[in-house]
């Protein structure tokens, strides 16, 4: 690569270690000014730990950083900003009740009062958004906002710090197709002003997209450089992966059971009051997997808790084996053969500062087969169930005493996996089973759960990962703004039509 | 990053080095105060463990706050912060004193006793499940209405003794002195003269009852999953409301031990401020106590000790203004309590965890 200009940023050599893993292993890194450059790779890959480290969330422990030809040395976000770089996370870093022009401002105020910083900052919003076509109303609150806007004001930030350098973080995880074209139009505006921007993603679909130039990340290591004209998604996807994939596996025809869960007309409100299901009706069978596919945040989460009973429905039925249960608790739904294996592992399937073997009986805490004399809890009971659960599901390492927390997360969600599946519920709830767990445990995942719908068992798969619905369900329902707008049949679904209906765009 | 520290640093190190800190900083204040700082920690060294009486008194104190940091306690477990310990326990004690003054001429004095430590364990029972209750059911915040019920509780309690339970003809808002008590340890050879009583043992058995509670039962699971993510608690089918309430409940009875030791154990009579700000600093033992039985009760000798010594200390150095024994107390709840993590990112460095 012959060039005038040095490149905006880079990395030699770049190690970090975290314990005995190693997250960064000599990795090197080359980004030019105008130009969008994709960073692939598996979740794991090592992909966050180097963009935290340019970012200055931790140092590296070997390795240099080059910006614009210099060496420097980022040991904070503020270093970061001085250099012009820039991140928008994936989890966006917005104050909520504040006014988007607030959070614009939000740690370059300009001095004791705000207002001259806020006229300032004003004024820079309408250049950004005429110059990039960034349009957000300044004094609408981010509260109000949808996703979409709340990542423009998330760029609009990271620009009027003056960033010449934008990571983005997985940003189209939470976009609809539509929000993610206008993104990525923004993001071609921004390249051809002279800006760098690295776009982290695990798509391959987008990179091939967008980007000018890819790097790809495997096991820590950098594994490859191409120019995105000149390579295709299936050369990127076997450097990502290591080798070929196999051809995506779908579910054989199966036959279905008698019906065994039925959703009737199900609205759910949110915690803020906001109706997210709206009139969800379905039927699950035993012997089958049902998909439920759809843009995160269309409503199948709060689906999820209501079925589990976690969330009392505002109105609706729902039955197991033809009986009402709506409203029943999860404890009671556990009873009746109804688990669930939740969406946010961290939030509802485990408790991050208990011991794995106090995770392992969440939900089933009162089982008299870890009770003694006087009804009593027996740790040895409990940490002899964990280790067995362990032993059995490969979970790693099998240390019943260690904290829950500080397992992987694939390690966790066999755990908890193998905890909801121990007492052979006719009915499992599964919310993004694979989200955060790497290719080796996503395999392993999936054909546990193959497994339990050729027992006979029903599973109501609820993902936001389109691969992982065609891979395992046998039955398609496509969920867009709490409404259920399309079914498809798993084996030979069209995944052009299932991306327009998760779209919304197709009746 | 979220570092690990070996259990011996965590539970054991960490507050020797901010005991340690403490009584460093205490040193400097006493040096500004004009008095030798070795004399005044030998001071409080034999004031608080120099002879049996003093052991006693020592104890006696403890046993305050060993029910106020327990009842702490067991509410942070279910993550409440229960600033109201001081109001529960002078619930408790009108709850006790009225079954006494009651009762304590026409039953025996064993089942008198006992009933009135059930009535104070109830009353202090009730008057914690009520802010619990709001906390659950109304959403208003335990931190601020248990602070709201202390001002409450000592009110009531200033309207009763001047008003109504007052001893006829006396001028100090006090009850009669009770017909009976619990038993003095000295009763049963316990050595010196001092007001240490049944309660020490009393305390002991609920912190072995909590212990049992919170860790080996499923019901004092949930109530940790509560405490630690009360999502977590919705997933596993755990009503958070009533582990709310109930754990309230709990620690208003642990609270009204206070009540037990200084009014059925030492003062016989229903008096004003008769916890002496114990409620608060079961804070602070809760805290350095890291909420564990085992270590709340470490931490109750601690500053039961400090109360004693403290006393004694201002008996000692007559010219060491009063108010710096209870700064040096301060500074040990500020270091040990307060500041309890101060050296927690330094030592895991130090470590290598």
């Amino acid at each position: 690569m012959t060039s005038a200009a040095p490149p905006a940023i880079e990395c030699r050599g770049i190690t970090k270690r975290f314990g005995h893993v190693l997250a960064n292993d000599a990795v090197d890194l080359v980004v030019h000014r105008g130009s969008i450059h994709g960073v692939i790779g598996e979740n794991g890959a090592g992909k966050s730990t180097l963009m935290a480290i340019l970012h200055g969330f931790y140092p590296a422990d070997s390795g240099e950083i080059l910006v614009d030809g210099r060496k420097v040395s980022i040991d904070d976000s503020a270093d970061a900003a001085r250099l012009g770089i820039e991140m928008v996370h994936q989890h966006f870093m917005l104050v909520e009740p504040f006014r988007v022009v607030e959070n614009v401002m939000l740690g370059a105020e300009g001095g004791a009062l705000l207002k001259h910083g806020e006229a300032e900052a004003r004024a820079a919003l309408k250049r950004l958004a005429e110059e990039y076509g960034l349009a957000v109303d300044p004094d609408a609150r981010v509260e109000d906002l949808p996703v979409g806007a709340r990542q423009r004001v998330e760029i609009l930030k990271a620009l009027y710090r003056g960033a010449e350098v934008l990571i983005l973080d997985e940003p189209t995880g939470v976009l609809t197709p539509q929000e993610a074209d206008d993104l990525f139009r923004v993001l071609r505006a921004l390249r051809d002003e002279g800006k760098a921007i690295i776009l982290i993603t695990h798509k391959l679909r987008e990179v091939m997209a967008v980007t000018d130039r890819v790097s790809v990340m495997r096991g820590g290591k950098m594994v490859a450089h191409r120019e995105t004209s000149e390579t295709s998604a299936a050369e990127l996807g076997e450097l990502m992966i290591g080798r070929r994939p196999a051809a995506a596996q779908r579910p054989a025809p199966s036959a279905p059971g008698p019906e065994i869960l039925a959703v009737e007309d199900l609205r759910v409100r949110d915690n803020a009051g906001v109706e997210r299901v709206r009139g969800v009706s379905l039927a699950l069978h035993a012997g089958e997997i049902l998909g439920i596919a759809g843009v995160a945040g269309n409503g199948q989460t709060e689906l999820l808790e209501a079925v589990s009973g976690m969330r009392a429905p505002e109105s609706g039925t729902v039955r197991l084996r033809g009986e009402p249960i709506t409203g029943l608790d999860a404890a009671a739904l556990r009873r009746l053969g109804l688990a669930h294996v939740p969406e946010d592992r961290l939030r509802h399937g485990l408790i991050p500062e208990f011991e794995a073997c106090e995770s392992a009986i969440l939900g089933y805490h009162g089982d008299p087969a870890w009770r003694r004399f006087l009804g009593l809890v027996s740790g040895r009971k409990v940490e002899a169930h964990a280790a067995r659960l362990m032993r059995e599901n490969d979970v790693r390492p099998a240390l019943p005493r260690l904290r829950s927390s500080l397992f992987s997360g694939g390690n966790q969600q066999k755990l908890i996996l193998a905890r909801e599946m121990e007492r052979e519920p006719d009915v499992l709830l599964v919310g993004q089973p694979t989200r955060g767990v790497d290719i080796g445990g996503i395999e392993a995942i999936h054909e546990r759960l193959r497994g339990w719908r050729r027992a006979g068992k029903a599973v109501l798969l609820v993902s936001v990962e389109l691969d992982e619905i065609l891979a395992l369900s046998d039955r398609i329902l496509v969920i867009f703004d709490g409404r259920i707008v399309g079914e498809l049949p798993g084996g030979a679904a069209d995944e052009r039509r299932l991306g327009l209906l998760m779209a919304g765009a197709a009746a | 990053m979220n570092r690990e520290l070996p259990r011996w640093a965590d539970l054991a190190l960490l507050p020797a080095l901010n005991l340690l800190l403490a009584l460093g900083v205490s040193a400097l204040v006493v040096l500004a105060a004009g008095e030798s700082p070795a004399a005044a920690l030998q001071a409080l060294a034999i004031g608080s463990f120099g002879s049996w009486d003093s052991v006693g008194y020592t104890l006696f104190y403890a046993t305050d706050m060993a029910f106020a940091g327990l009842a702490v306690a067991i509410a942070f477990k279910c993550g409440l912060f229960n600033i109201g310990v001081e109001g529960q326990a002078a619930i408790g004690g009108l709850g006790l004193a009225l079954v006494m003054l009651g009762l304590d001429s026409t039953l025996p004095a064993a089942l008198v006793v006992i009933l009135a430590v059930a009535a104070g364990a109830l009353a202090g029972a009730a008057y914690g499940a009520i802010p619990g209750w709001l906390q659950a059911r109304r959403g208003s915040h335990v931190v601020i209405t248990t602070i709201m019920f202390n001002f409450i509780a000592a009110s009531l309690l200033v309207y009763l003794l001047v008003n109504v339970l007052i001893e006829p003809g006396q001028m100090a808002p006090e009850t009669r002195r009770f017909a009976v008590g619990l038993p003095p340890l000295s009763d049963f050879g316990f050595p010196g003269r001092s007001p240490v009583n049944l309660a020490l043992p009393l305390a002991l058995l609920a912190a072995l009852a909590v212990w049992v509670l919170v860790w080996r039962t499923p019901w004092g699971y949930g109530l940790r999953v509560v405490g630690s993510n009360p999502d977590a608690a919705a997933y596993a089918g755990i009503d958070q409301g009533r582990r709310i309430i109930a754990a309230m409940a709990i620690s208003g009875a642990l609270a009204a031990g206070i009540a037990v030791n200084e009014l059925l154990g030492s003062q016989d009579k229903l008096i004003l401020n008769f916890t002496g700000g114990a409620g608060f600093t079961g804070i602070a033992v809760a805290l350095m106590g890291r909420n564990h039985p085992v270590g709340v009760l470490l931490a109750a000798l601690l500053f039961g000790a400090l109360a004693q010594g403290g006393a004694e200390l201002a008996f000692e150095m007559p010219d060491l203004p009063r108010e710096t024994v209870m700064v040096v107390q301060g500074l040990v709840i500020l270091f040990t309590g307060a500041l309890g993590a101060l050296f927690r990112a330094p030592l895991s460095r130090l470590l290598g965890a």
